[in-house]
Order: C-alpha cells, then sequence, then structure tokens
C-alpha cells in the first residue's frame, strides 16, 4: 500500500505539512515524520470517545435522534435566543469559520474563538503597537539568534525547533544539530565521570557542573545559531539551549523593560532585576544588537501571567526597539492549528479578530465586554453553540455554569465535557482526517487540511453541519415573517 | 448586440445620465494577508465606521481597510465592477484567493510578488531568462495570479537583514545582481510570455525625497524594449515616486519632469497614487520604506517578512491639509494626472489605502474635472506647498470622455482586459449609469453635483444585472476571479530535485504550495501562449 504524501498535521500551530500515512483497508497504519502528538492523533483519532450519531437530551437523557431533527432543534434554539453565543472555531477549518460568522450575524448573536482565553492579549497590544514579525522560513534561513519566551517547544510545538528554528537548515544559517548531540553526549560523560568521582571517593563528591549555570557561557557568543530560553522553570527546551534565563514568576514585565532600556544604552541602577544580575543581563542584551537576524517566540507563559498584555507590550517594544540596531521579529506561538485562521477569517469578515457582537446588526468589538467569558459571567448569553472546543472544561467555574444552565448546542467528534452537557450534541467529521479544510499556522501562512480516510458513515464536516443550521434558521425566520 | 429579445430584456430609462462601462481600478488593496492585518491592526480605523446587515447584504465595517463583503458593496455603489488587487505573496496565495471569494460585486484580479523571489535573483544572475520565464509562467499559474508584480527590487531580499538599495545599480546582498537587471529581466520574461498586463512596479526610493530621479531612471532603463504601443512598464502610484529635493523641507514636484518624458514615449503606464487628506492606513510590500514611515511618524508599525519571496509593512498615516510634505503630494498628483497628455498613459488610483480609501475616488473626479474644485482646496493647504504648487498654472479640465479612459477604459487597455472598460460587441456587460447630464451641467462649475453623482451610481449593471440602484445594494452577486493560465511549450518537469530545491527554500511541500481550483469560488481563467 502506498503512502500518502505531503499530508498537513491538524494538531499544533507548526501545522507540520510534510507528514506520509500508510492507509490499509481505510484505516491509517503509519505515521511517518509526526510528533507523537502527531501521530496520536492520526492513530487514535477514532477511540473510545468518538461520537458516532447526533444526541437530543429527552428528560434529562441524551438520546440518539436523526441529524435533521438535531439540526432543526439547533436551529430553534438559536433563533429563539435574543442573545446567544457561538464559541469555538481554532479546531475547525476557516470554511466552517466562514459559515459561523454568517449564522452568529443571521441570529444576532456574539461569536468568539479561542484566542480571547490564550494569546487574545497579544492581539491586544498588537493593536496598540504593531507587530515586526516574519514567515517561520524567513527564521530558517537568517535567524542566528532564537529567543524563547515564556514557552516550552519541545513539548507544546515538538517540531518546531526542528522545522524552523535552531535545528533547521537554512541559506544563511546552518543547523545546531549537531553541536546539539555533542553538547548532550558530553553531558553523559560528565555525569558518568561524576559518578566515577563518587565511587572513588565515597562522600566528598566534586561537583562538575551546578545545577543552574545563571552566567552567560562563552559559546552564547560563537558563530552560527544561538538558542536563548526564558521562562520560570527549567524545561526540556530550556535544556536544549545555550543559555537559560530563569525568571522569577510574574516578573517578565520588569525583566523585558530592563532588557530594553539596556537596548537603548540606558544604565540600570540595580544589582539584579527578576532574580538575574544586571551584568548578565547587559551581556544578553549585547548579544541581541549583535546578531544579523534575531527572532523572539513568546508563549502563554507571556500572555496569561501577571501583566497579561502589558508583558506582550514591553516584549513587542523591545523587539521593534531592536529594529534600529538590527533586524528581530518576534511570534506568538498559537496552540491550536487553526487558531491564527479563526482570527484571520473573523477579522476579514468583520473587521475584528475575536470577540464580535453582532446583537446591533454590525459587528462589534470590545474584548472584555463582547468576550465569551465576560459575556457568561454577566449571565447575558440565553444560548450556546459551541464548535470544536471545550469550555466547560477550560472555563471559568461561573461562566461554564451559566454555559450549561442555558440551551447549549455542541459540534464536535468527540465527547468532550461539554458535549456531556449539551442539550443538542451533533458528531462532526474530522477536518484534516476525514474531510479537508484550510488552516492557518503560526506565522499566517495558509495550508490545506487533506481528506485521508472516509468519515464514519452518516458524520459530514462542521462547515456542512453549520450550513444546514444556517438554511434551517432562515426557514424559521422567513416563516415567522410571513405570518406576522 | 445580438440575441436580445425585446420583450424579455428590462428597460432602464437612463435619458440626460452618463453611461460608462463599469469602472476598472488597476491598482487596489482589498485583499491578502497584509490588507487582513491592517484590518486587525486597526479597530479604531472602524469604530466610526460600520454597515448594518440588510436583507441582501452582509454588515461590515470601513473606513481606511473595509472588511471583505463593505469593500464589494462600496465599489459598486460607485459603479466599479473590476478591481485589480496588487500585491501577494505567493506563499499566502490561499489567503488572497479566500479573501477575494468573499469580496462579492466585482470581478477580481491579483497580482503575485515575484521581484525579490529567489528563483527570479538566480536564474538572473545566471542568464538564464528562458528557464525563469517558465518558472514565473509556473507561479502565476498556480497562484492564480494575473500579473508580474515587483516592489523596490533587491530592496526586499535586503530586508531580509534588515539593509535596504539605494540606486538601480546597486548590489543585492547574496545575489551578485542588481535591481536593473531584475526590472530589465522580468520585463523580457513577460514579453516571453505574451503577459496581457505590463510589469507591475512599485519603485525603488519610494516616499523619498529626491526620488523622481530614480523612476526617470527606471523609465529609461527598459527604452530599449519598448515594442510599438504595447507598454513594457507600468509605474504605480507615481505620485509618491515623483518627489524632489534632498530632504523633507526641500521637498518638491518632479511631476513636469516625469510628465514631459510621459508625453514623448509610449513603451510606460503609470497610476496616480493620489492623496487624499484624512486619516488612512499605509500597506505596501516595501518593508524597508514602511519602516521608515515608521521612524517619521512614531505610529504603530507590522513587519511581515515572507521567506524566499517578499516583505510587507503597515502603519496608520493621516494626511493633512496644513502639512507641507502631504499637501506637496497631494498637488503633485493631480499635477501629474493634468500634465501627461494622453488619458491612456495615466489612471486614477489613491494606491488604496495608501494615499487614501478608494471611496475618495468622486473626490478626484472633482479636482481633475474642475479647476475650480482645485482651487478650493488649494485655498486650505499649507501656504508653503500652495505656493510651490503648479496647480495654480494648470488651466486643464478633464471632459467625460477623459474622465471615462483614466477610471475605466485605459485600466482595461492597459491590463489587456479584452471585455472591460468598453460597451462594445464582446464587452460584459459591466455598465455604471451617473445622475448628471453632461449637456446640460458643466463640471468646471458644479462640480459639488458631480462629487455626488460619482460617489452613488444611478445604477450600476454587473454581467447584465441591476445590482445597484441610487447608491443602494438591490441585489448580492459573486464577481469572478481572473487568472492567467499560462501556456509554456515546456513546462519545467516537477522532478525530485525540484521537489527538494522546495523543500529548502519554503517550509512547506511542493505539493501544498499551489491554489487550487478550490480556492476560486468562479474561476474565470484566460489562457495565455507563451513563446517559452
Amino acid at each position: 500500500m502506498p503512502y500518502i504524501e505531503s499530508v498537513t498535521c491538524p494538531v499544533c500551530g507548526c501545522l507540520c505539512d510534510d507528514i506520509r500515512l500508510r492507509i490499509e483497508a481505510g484505516k491509517i497504519v503509519e505515521v511517518k515524520n509526526g510528533c507523537a502528538m502527531c501521530e496520536s492523533k492520526f492513530l487514535g483519532y477514532c477511540g473510545e470517545h468518538r461520537l458516532s450519531k447526533p444526541l437530543l437530551r429527552k428528560n434529562g437523557e441524551l438520546v440518539e435522534v436523526s441529524l435533521n431533527e438535531a439540526v432543526k432543534k439547533a436551529a430553534e434554539i438559536l433563533t429563539e435566543a435574543n442573545y446567544p453565543l457561538l464559541y469555538g472555531w481554532s479546531s475547525t477549518s476557516c470554511e466552517a469559520t466562514r459559515v459561523g460568522l454568517e449564522l452568529a450575524e443571521e441570529v444576532g448573536g456574539v461569536i468568539d474563538n479561542t484566542s480571547t482565553v490564550c494569546h487574545g492579549p497579544s492581539v491586544l497590544s498588537v493593536q496598540d503597537i504593531g507587530i515586526p514579525s516574519c514567515t517561520l522560513g524567513q527564521v530558517r534561513h537568517r535567524a542566528d539568534l532564537v529567543i524563547y519566551w515564556g514557552c516550552d517547544p519541545w513539548s507544546a510545538h515538538p517540531r518546531h525547533i526542528e522545522r524552523y528554528t535552531s535545528f533547521s537548515e537554512g541559506r544563511f544559517e546552518k543547523s545546531e544539530w549537531k553541536g546539539y548531540l555533542s553538547k548532550t553526549k558530553a553531558l553523559i560523560v560528565k555525569k558518568k565521570i561524576e559518578k566515577a568521582l563518587k565511587r572513588v571517593f565515597a562522600r566528598q563528591a566534586p561537583s562538575l557542573s551546578p545545577s543552574v549555570r545563571r552566567e552567560p557561557p562563552p559559546t552564547l557568543f560563537k558563530q552560527g545559531r544561538k538558542m536563548i530560553v526564558v521562562d520560570v522553570r527549567r524545561t526540556r527546551s530550556a535544556e536544549t539551549a545555550d543559555y537559560f534565563i530563569q525568571v522569577e514568576p510574574n516578573k517578565d514585565y520588569e525583566l523585558l523593560e530592563a532588557l530594553r532600556l539596556l537596548v537603548r544604552d540606558e544604565e540600570l541602577e540595580v544589582e539584579e532585576v527578576a532574580g538575574i544580575p544586571v551584568a548578565y543581563l547587559e551581556e544578553v542584551a549585547d548579544l541581541m544588537i549583535r546578531c544579523n537576524f534575531g527572532a523572539l517566540f513568546f508563549g502563554l507563559g507571556l500572555t496569561m501571567s501577571r501583566g497579561k498584555m502589558r508583558n506582550i507590550d514591553a516584549a513587542l517594544s523591545l523587539v521593534r526597539d531592536l529594529n534600529t540596531r538590527t533586524k528581530f521579529t518576534i511570534m506568538p506561538m498559537r496552540g491550536h492549528f487553526n487558531v491564527s485562521g479563526a482570527d484571520t477569517v473573523f477579522t476579514w469578515q468583520t473587521g475584528y479578530p475575536y470577540a464580535v457582537d453582532f446583537s446591533l446588526c454590525y459587528p462589534r468589538y470590545n474584548p472584555g465586554e463582547t468576550s465569551a467569558v465576560d459575556v457568561l459571567l454577566r449571565g447575558e448569553t440565553d444560548a450556546s453553540l459551541i464548535v470544536a472546543s471545550d469550555p466547560v472544561s477550560n472555563f471559568p467555574r461561573k461562566a461554564a455554569e451559566h454555559l450549561v444552565k442555558n440551551p447549549l448546542i455542541v459540534i464536535d467528534p468527540h465527547m468532550n465535557a461539554t458535549a456531556q452537557m449539551g442539550d443538542v450534541v451533533i458528531p462532526s467529521a474530522l477536518v484534516g482526517v476525514e474531510v479537508e479544510g484550510t488552516a492557518y499556522r503560526m506565522d499566517h501562512v495558509p495550508l490545506p487540511l487533506k481528506k485521508v480516510v472516509e468519515p464514519p458513515e452518516g458524520l459530514i464536516s462542521d462547515e456542512e453541519i453549520l450550513r444546514k443550521i444556517l438554511s434551517e434558521v432562515r426557514k424559521i425566520k422567513t416563516g415567522k415573517t410571513e405570518e406576522s | 448586440m445580438k440575441n436580445v429579445s425585446d420583450h424579455r430584456a428590462k428597460k432602464i430609462d437612463v435619458s440626460g445620465m452618463i453611461v460608462m462601462p463599469g469602472g476598472v481600478d488597476i491598482h487596489s488593496h482589498i485583499a491578502g494577508s497584509e490588507v487582513n492585518t491592517g484590518r486587525l491592526l486597526r479597530p479604531e480605523d472602524h469604530f466610526k465606521d460600520s454597515e448594518c446587515k440588510t436583507s441582501v447584504t452582509r454588515s461590515g465595517v470601513g473606513y481606511s481597510i473595509p472588511s471583505t463583503f463593505t469593500t464589494g458593496y462600496r465599489y459598486a455603489r460607485m459603479g466599479y465592477t473590476t478591481v485589480m488587487n496588487p500585491s501577494m505573496p505567493p506563499l499566502e496565495a490561499k489567503h488572497t484567493h479566500e479573501e477575494l471569494n468573499d469580496i462579492p460585486m466585482i470581478d477580481k484580479a491579483t497580482y503575485p510578488l515575484l521581484g525579490d523571489w529567489w528563483f527570479v535573483l538566480e536564474y538572473l544572475s545566471q542568464g538564464n531568462i528562458e528557464e525563469l520565464a517558465r518558472h514565473v509562467a509556473w507561479m502565476i499559474s498556480s497562484t492564480k495570479g494575473y500579473a508580474i508584480k515587483i516592489v523596490n527590487p533587491g530592496g526586499l531580499e535586503a530586508w531580509g537583514f534588515g539593509h535596504n538599495v539605494t540606486s538601480l545599480d546597486d548590489q543585492i546582498p547574496h545575489f551578485c545582481i542588481t535591481p536593473r537587471e531584475i526590472i530589465l529581466g522580468l520585463c523580457r520574461v513577460n514579453k516571453l510570455l505574451n503577459l496581457p498586463h505590463s510589469v507591475h512596479l512599485h519603485t525603488n526610493n519610494l516616499g523619498k525625497p529626491g526620488n523622481y530621479a530614480t523612476a526617470l531612471e527606471t523609465m529609461k532603463c527598459v527604452e530599449k524594449l519598448a515594442n510599438g504601443e504595447k507598454p513594457v512598464l507600468h509605474i504605480t502610484h507615481c505620485q509618491f515616486s515623483a518627489f524632489t529635493g534632498d530632504d523633507w523641507r526641500t521637498l518638491g514636484s518632479g511631476a513636469e519632469e516625469i510628465a514631459k518624458y510621459l508625453n514623448g514615449h509610449s513603451h510606460i503606464t503609470i497610476d496616480m497614487g493620489q492623496v487624499i487628506f484624512t486619516d488612512t492606513t499605509t500597506m505596501t510590500a516595501d518593508g524597508p520604506f514602511q519602516f521608515g514611515l515608521y521612524g517619521l511618524t512614531g505610529n504603530k508599525w507590522v513587519n511581515h517578512d515572507v521567506e524566499t519571496e517578499t516583505s510587507a509593512g503597515i502603519v496608520p498615516f493621516h494626511y493633512r491639509k496644513k502639512s507641507f510634505a502631504h499637501a506637496t503630494q497631494w498637488s503633485i498628483g493631480l499635477e501629474l494626472a493634468l500634465l501627461v497628455k494622453d488619458p491612456w498613459k495615466i489612471y486614477m488610483t489613491t494606491d488604496h489605502p495608501n494615499g487614501g480609501p478608494f471611496t475618495a475616488y468622486p473626490k478626484i473626479v472633482a479636482w481633475l474635472t474642475s479647476k475650480k474644485a482645485r482651487k478650493a482646496t488649494l485655498k486650505k493647504i499649507n501656504p508653503k506647498a500652495r505656493s510651490r504648487s503648479l496647480l495654480p498654472s494648470i488651466d486643464r479640465e478633464l471632459g467625460f470622455y477623459e474622465l471615462a479612459i483614466m477610471t475605466r477604459a485605459g485600466q482595461a487597455k492597459a491590463l489587456g482586459l479584452k471585455h472591460k472598460g468598453h460597451l462594445g460587441v464582446g464587452a460584459d456587460a459591466d455598465i455604471a449609469v451617473y445622475n448628471v447630464n453632461p449637456h446640460k451641467t458643466d463640471p468646471s462649475k458644479e462640480y459639488k453635483k458631480i462629487r455626488k453623482a460619482f460617489k452613488h451610481a444611478a445604477y450600476t449593471i454587473k454581467s447584465g444585472r441591476v445590482v445597484v440602484k441610487n447608491g443602494e445594494v438591490l441585489t448580492p452577486v459573486e464577481g469572478a476571479t481572473i487568472w492567467l493560465d499560462v501556456k509554456v511549450s515546456d513546462p519545467f518537469k516537477v522532478t525530485a530535485d525540484m521537489k527538494r530545491r522546495f523543500r529548502e527554500y519554503w517550509t512547506v511541500e511542493y505539493d501544498n504550495y499551489p491554489v487550487t481550483d478550490h480556492y476560486l469560488e468562479i474561476s474565470q481563467p484566460i489562457p495565455v501562449k507563451a513563446d517559452v
């Protein structure tokens, strides 16, 4: 059986599109090039939690119904509601989001995507400051300094380093993979020597390497790519880095502003910032200025710790300032595979990336007022449609309570916590596995998602389900106007 | 007209009105990644301008970067039916096409940015024009593009490491080639491929005082490729490339020199890039220029470099009447339009949204057709700019026929769109009707009436259907996406080597790169037979 080549992986924001799959008898049996998350998605998507039939809550129990009945009920709920919430969108295709926006406009609801609880603050900062960014290939070809701040790509975006940054082979910068291997080997040897010494000298074991080396090592000033990780804990990515800066929790803002001052050649009149001696920071600032092309990637460690959007303000300003001295770019590490796509489609149709309110017949945007968590906390919504997301398990408790109190429609391939609380549950085919679509990588590069196997019988895509609901809503509305 | 049955055809009484072909816009940023990032960047731009959903139209927002549906409606309300989106990073072409699908009412096409593509730089430095032509053909067809777009040739590659080029003969770092060779090479490729439009160029040194010399040098450098009446190069938003002076204080107009050159040569066409006094959003693929603009204004700044291909930048900008530089720019645009004698050589644009939003076109119409309208604005602008402006010395006022050429016929001709910009046999039934009686109205005196009429078309007819009446959208229709299906006799083979090279240059796989038919809701390919 031949392989299917160049499949795009619908898991994280890296959207690796070089996956090879072997299909046998309509099933995926082998995944090549993928990371662990990719493998588990392609091999385990049909697990025990997969939904197969539309469900409707009758007398407190979810019972199986036909798709038409479920769609009708969903349309009724949405038409009757004064202020429905349509939430999710980051794990489905742009095509589905397009229909979702039309539906939200039709029913005069508020529509929001998961950016609201992850990189929402980043968007707000970009709207204040702008963002000097690039596509990931630019980093691969040119970056000689890569900084990961408040994120752990080794675990959360496992192929990010390999495909796009330090371990990738670019035109002007080469892969540091070999350097990393020899470093790892040296570490193993070191540990062995330590052990041997321990055995020889019984108790007084001389420590060769302190566990956290805080001073910038001389290797940081070598030719070629350098990688710095800034985080509150020593992650796997930090192990990989040339230099690890352990920032005190909730002190990122101070650290970023200190670096900003140093980059602008100001003097800092303190000994330490965020637990790091200023002398070390001076060296880091120097390195940032001296590089040919720097790239800073940041994650939720920055957006969701104290300061939130102010942290991002500082990071964006730092990178913007650096551009007067050298070339520097910055990029958020987006989590869901199509959260960038959801933002993108929202923006082209409404002008705003998330938290869009259609209750006045035109798009309104005011995060904090029109964002999902806030409308739920204020108890304003009277029905919800959740697509490809699980807010019950990760929204604040009060918000989730209000969500489940009112009629709740869920479109999802799996039985998640939200689906269990749903009144109408419509199972969908998995985009990128069973149906095709489009997704946007974290750097806004659009990639096609492939259909590699047939969906289970009776299952259709999110897009088709939403279209059915939309046409049903329109039918009910025209019926009503004719009556009156 | 043939095969129209009298009793079935709908009759519209347009006596006492101006009937023109539907408007054609040769250069307007309406879709794609930079436009959309501009939308995202500026919620404050939308707050003051929103459109409600109606029973037939979708809701949306303006102002300088309207959302997709609103863009389509606003163009149609002014009687425009065809719009060219001028800058598409090939890697992000799918995004541009997805957005174009959501722009109703108008036919559209888009130009891929090819000037700093590594393949172009490499083949040109090897002198391998034919092989390059094959690759460009592949690129245009697989991104569903319409013309070769070059932006600040060489400058964008240099911007990859934060540098720029400053003349046609600067060496581009790492590639042993100059901007002049890129322009010449791609003009040759354009000719080899028989593309309907000429090469579409945003010049080097754009937006810098003294750059009219670069613009003139660029025009001269392709002189030897001139071939009869068919232009070889289109210099876009020429106003931004027509500055004299050494710095912003000594800024002046190079319109006279450029017009003089254009009046004596026929291998170049240009569009205005007129400045409107308003708050707008500048966005170009010219990354270094946008960074300069950020330095000048201190406004928020977005940069987006695209691997192997191009870059982009966005900075909000407010053109003020009382600013010497802005007022001078305003004057330069109009001087160009009035001093170039042949309206087939210069077209009306604002380089939307760079000079101002396209919704300001009626203002430009008034300025072009009425000296009185120009005077009224001149009175209000910066006195130093006023005293240096050439406008008071120009008496020319365009007639409606000249206006029709500058706003549709000329643009369609330059684009090689045979079915647009005229009302003859073979044209699409795209028609605009404006409520002005050309026999009774003197545009020179009644410019306010003209402005009003061109703001809201009495009728816009798209593909034979009345879609707008008195400035209101009656029926939303989908427009087609026009693209070139370039046929070369010996297309390059997609070998394993090619795929490997692809994988090295980009971070996506070869198979996932092309824009498939799935991304074009209404696809209108134009077959082109190339000479290679």
